[in-house]
């Protein structure tokens, strides 16, 4: 066993890391979210030039072929500086789903655009009625012509509102909540069969619901036989965001430890208080086991698709629980600051609280790890 | 022993009930219900309907105009107005300054303060906390300085709620800074229109307004605002945390906010079936009602063992701890209970004339800023820490 990174992982995280510390303080995120598009353009850019994009794409797509723990290492780092740009909607989730399921024109046309980071992807896969099960689509599509017509509607799609392309989860076949009968298609959110409605979410982030009246879409991979790639997507979604709360918790916890130790009342430092020490190192262990689950989840990508979707399960709802438990007790341990949108520390607990609205909560996966199969 | 209502206690709630019906306009309720912003003026309306009544001093006696009623029927009151969705009551004039002003404030004082509070003239605001004073309120800096018939003032108050409305402000100050702290500080009240008082504004996490910072330049207060005697105010303080703890448990608020839950959790939809029927979300609901079950009890045990006379101690510290629990409880699964749509940032949805479609169920957009926002209770108004110091100290002895 290694727990160590290799020397191109490290380079990774050493310029992520870098990124994340030169171009990511507090103030700076600020401005980054008042941009037009909710995000830095300019960072965004740097990303794609620095190659991050490309990282976990294969290289027949003109990736780097990176898996799970290359995704664990950047995603730990934007983390840490709460980014807002949209690498996870448009890299990990509709890049990583067209790259899987896509014919090479496909990916030829789309993929390029996308690592370049000129085209913004987003996954369009939940549903108002679904909560937070990804096979209960109502959206319906059917054939016209040579081509597809899709209607549904699409709930709180990530970075949906600035995607140049959607992809878009609907039923070819089969009922509500099956497993067999999806489709996913491309989706051109300019034409008029569209309705894109774009707003913040309150860790700072884009999202947008999406209505879809007979828009064409053309057909991404086998015709009602996406489930397993749309599963293997949302799993490396899943490795990411554990990364990203990571992240936050490391940070969360080293800025709540710093008001301990700064923090005078009654004479002294308030980590003085032993209840408050205690508290405190409840929130460290909670993190350290948070680091192991996300390496777990991130360490697991590659097996069998019961396996893998076991631990990144397991990896989701324990992470639920422990960034809430970091980010309660930061507010609480932060007094009167912690309750402000000047503090830091506020953007981090909203954040690791919101980690389990994203892909899956942990009573949803908490229930679904019961239900899957143990692996022999 | 007997733990149901007496026949005149039920005959008190509904009549109660039935002032509620026409008393509480429908559209300050609508909005305390659907979690949406009250106004200034939202708060003055409730607070004139219930003046008419003669039902807004509740726990004033009844030669200054109060209500006279013991913790029992303050207690029901304030259930049957959580129930109906009745804003809370802003405390700090009716419930916080004016027992201060009625015990220790002088003739003039009382003569002149508690008409204007219960008329709504005078808005007030706390200032007891600043930067380097939250739970060691008894380090206060603000200093007053005796000159001629006026105290000088200069400072800085922090955490005021809602001082952005308010036109008077109390205040702790040190006017001795050579003797022990508790013993050099004094109770004083403030015209915020006078000069040397700023008010700024503090955004709190939710994106809401409801705090500030005070700054206090060379304020010029006359000495007849000092209430009690000069350097005894800690007495005052502590007269104002202590003496009014029958609500603190918030068991109304609680009821109100988990009947909401169930209502929620029957809209909410996960899989085509109300969330309700989730055996985990039914479990967690059930036992959350539990918890406030019990709590309910031990505040009424509370309520009636003070019924007599007195005030509570300690217990009152329980009663804040595991009421605040709950609540935040409460708050935390509406957030879940929401799903995806606890994501979506609608703050222009929480305010008055918002007519848009909003995003998600239309009980969505609050659910996530109030759970953000209750994180306060268990800091403010005394942190939870600092409760449990308290019955460490005075019910156990440790
Ligand atoms: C929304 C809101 C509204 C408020 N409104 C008002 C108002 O209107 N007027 C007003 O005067 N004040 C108001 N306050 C201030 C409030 O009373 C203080 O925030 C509170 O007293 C805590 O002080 P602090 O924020 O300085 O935290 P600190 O005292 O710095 O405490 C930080 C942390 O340390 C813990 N701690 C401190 N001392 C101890 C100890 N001895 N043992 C164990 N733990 C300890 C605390 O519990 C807390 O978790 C408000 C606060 C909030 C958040």
């Amino acid at each position: 066993m290694d727990f160590t990174l290799n020397d191109e992982q490290r380079m990774l995280e050493e310029t992520a890391g870098r990124l994340v510390r030169d171009r990511y303080g507090f103030e700076q995120r600020r401005r980054h979210a008042a941009e037009p598009k909710g995000y830095g353009a300019a960072i965004w850019a740097m990303m794609a030039e620095l190659g991050l994009p490309a990282v976990p794409f294969p290289e027949r797509d003109g990736g780097f072929a990176g898996g799970g723990v290359e995704l664990l290492v950047l995603h730990r780092q934007f983390g840490r500086g709460l980014t807002l740009e949209p690498y996870l909607a448009s890299v990990v989730l509709g890049g990583g789903l067209l790259s899987r399921l896509g014919g090479e024109a496909q990916r030829d046309a789309v993929l390029p655009q996308a690592i370049a980071g000129e085209t913004i992807l987003a996954l369009a896969y939940a549903e108002p009625a679904a909560g937070y099960d990804p096979f209960w689509i109502g959206t319906r599509a059917e054939r016209a012509g040579d081509g597809w017509r899709i209607s549904g509607a699409k709930s709180v799609v990530l970075h949906g509102d600035g995607a140049g392309r959607l992809l878009v989860t609907a039923r070819t076949g089969g009922g509500t909540g099956d497993r067999d009968g999806i489709s996913v298609f491309l989706v051109d959110p300019t034409q008029a069969g569209v309705g894109v409605r774009g707003y913040a979410t309150i860790d700072g982030l884009r999202a947008a619901e999406v209505t879809l009246v007979g828009a064409a879409g053309e057909l991404v991979g086998p015709e009602g036989g996406a489930a397993e790639a749309l599963e293997a997507t949302l799993a490396a979604g899943c490795v990411a965001l554990c990364a990203e709360a990571v992240g936050a918790m490391e940070q969360a916890c080293e800025l709540t430890l710093d008001y301990l130790k700064t923090r005078q009342q009654f004479g002294a430092p308030i980590g003085r208080n032993q209840v408050l020490q205690h508290r405190m190192v409840d929130m460290r262990i909670a993190l350290e086991q948070a680091r192991s689950m996300a390496i777990l989840a991130a360490c697991s990508l590659e097996l069998s698709p019961a396996e893998r979707e076991r631990r990144v399960s397991a990896a989701k709802a324990l992470i639920g629980t422990a960034g809430r438990l970091v980010a309660e007790e930061a507010i609480q341990m932060h007094g009167g600051m912690g309750m402000t949108e000047e503090a830091a520390i506020s953007h981090y607990a909203k954040r690791l609280v919101m980690i389990d609205h994203w892909l899956g909560d942990s009573d949803y996966h908490t229930a679904r790890f019961a239900e899957l199969p143990e692996a022999a | 022993m007997d733990i149901t209502y007496t026949a005149e206690e039920q005959a008190f709630r509904a009549e109660v009930r039935d002032f509620l019906r026409d008393g509480l306009p429908g559209d300050i309720s609508d909005k305390v219900r659907g979690g949406r912003r009250l106004t200034r003026d939202d708060h003055l309306r409730w607070h004139a309907a219930l003046n008419a009544r003669g039902w807004l001093a509740v726990h004033w006696p009844k030669e200054h105009g109060g209500t006279g009623w013991g913790p029992v029927r303050r207690h029901i009151f304030d259930e049957e107005c959580a129930a109906a969705g009745a804003p809370q009551i802003i405390p700090f004039g009716v419930n916080m300054v004016a027992p201060v002003i009625i015990k220790f404030g002088t003739e003039e004082q009382k003569r002149h303060y508690l008409p204007r509070i219960l008329d709504g003239t005078d808005w007030w605001c706390q200032g007891y906390s600043e930067p380097g004073a939250g739970s060691d309120l008894a380090s206060v800096k603000t200093r007053a300085v005796r000159d001629g018939d006026h105290y000088v003032v200069n400072g800085q108050k922090t955490w005021t709620t809602l001082g952005q409305h308010a036109n008077m402000i109390f205040c702790l100050v040190r006017t001795d800074a050579s003797v022990k702290p508790q013993e050099g500080i004094s109770f004083l009240l403030i015209d915020m229109d006078a000069p040397g008082v700023t008010v700024r504004p503090i955004v709190t996490l939710d994106g809401e307004h409801e705090v500030n910072e005070v700054f206090l330049d060379e304020v010029r207060v006359p000495v007849e605002n000092l209430v009690g005697q000069e350097n005894k105010g800690w007495t005052c303080a502590k007269y104002l945390l202590t003496y009014e703890r029958t609500g603190i448990a918030g068991v109304g608020m609680a009821k109100a906010a988990l009947r909401h839950l169930k209502a929620v959790a029957r809209r909410q939809e996960r899989c085509g079936r109300p969330l309700i029927e989730d055996p985990i979300f039914r479990r967690r609901l059930a036992e959350v009602e539990i918890d406030l079950m019990a709590l309910e009890m031990t505040n009424l045990r509370v309520v009636a063992a003070v019924q007599g006379g007195g005030v509570p101690g300690a217990e009152s510290s329980i009663l804040k701890v595991r009421g605040t629990e709950i609540r935040q409880a409460i708050t935390d699964l509406l957030r879940r209970a929401a799903g995806p749509y606890a994501l979506p940032f609608q703050h222009e949805a929480l305010g008055s004339g918002f007519n848009e479609e909003p995003v998600g169920p239309d009980y969505a957009a609050p659910l996530a800023p109030q759970y953000f926002n209750r994180r306060k209770l268990s800091i403010y108004g005394g942190s939870n820490e600092i409760q449990k110091n308290i019955v460490a100290k005075m019910i156990l002895g440790l």
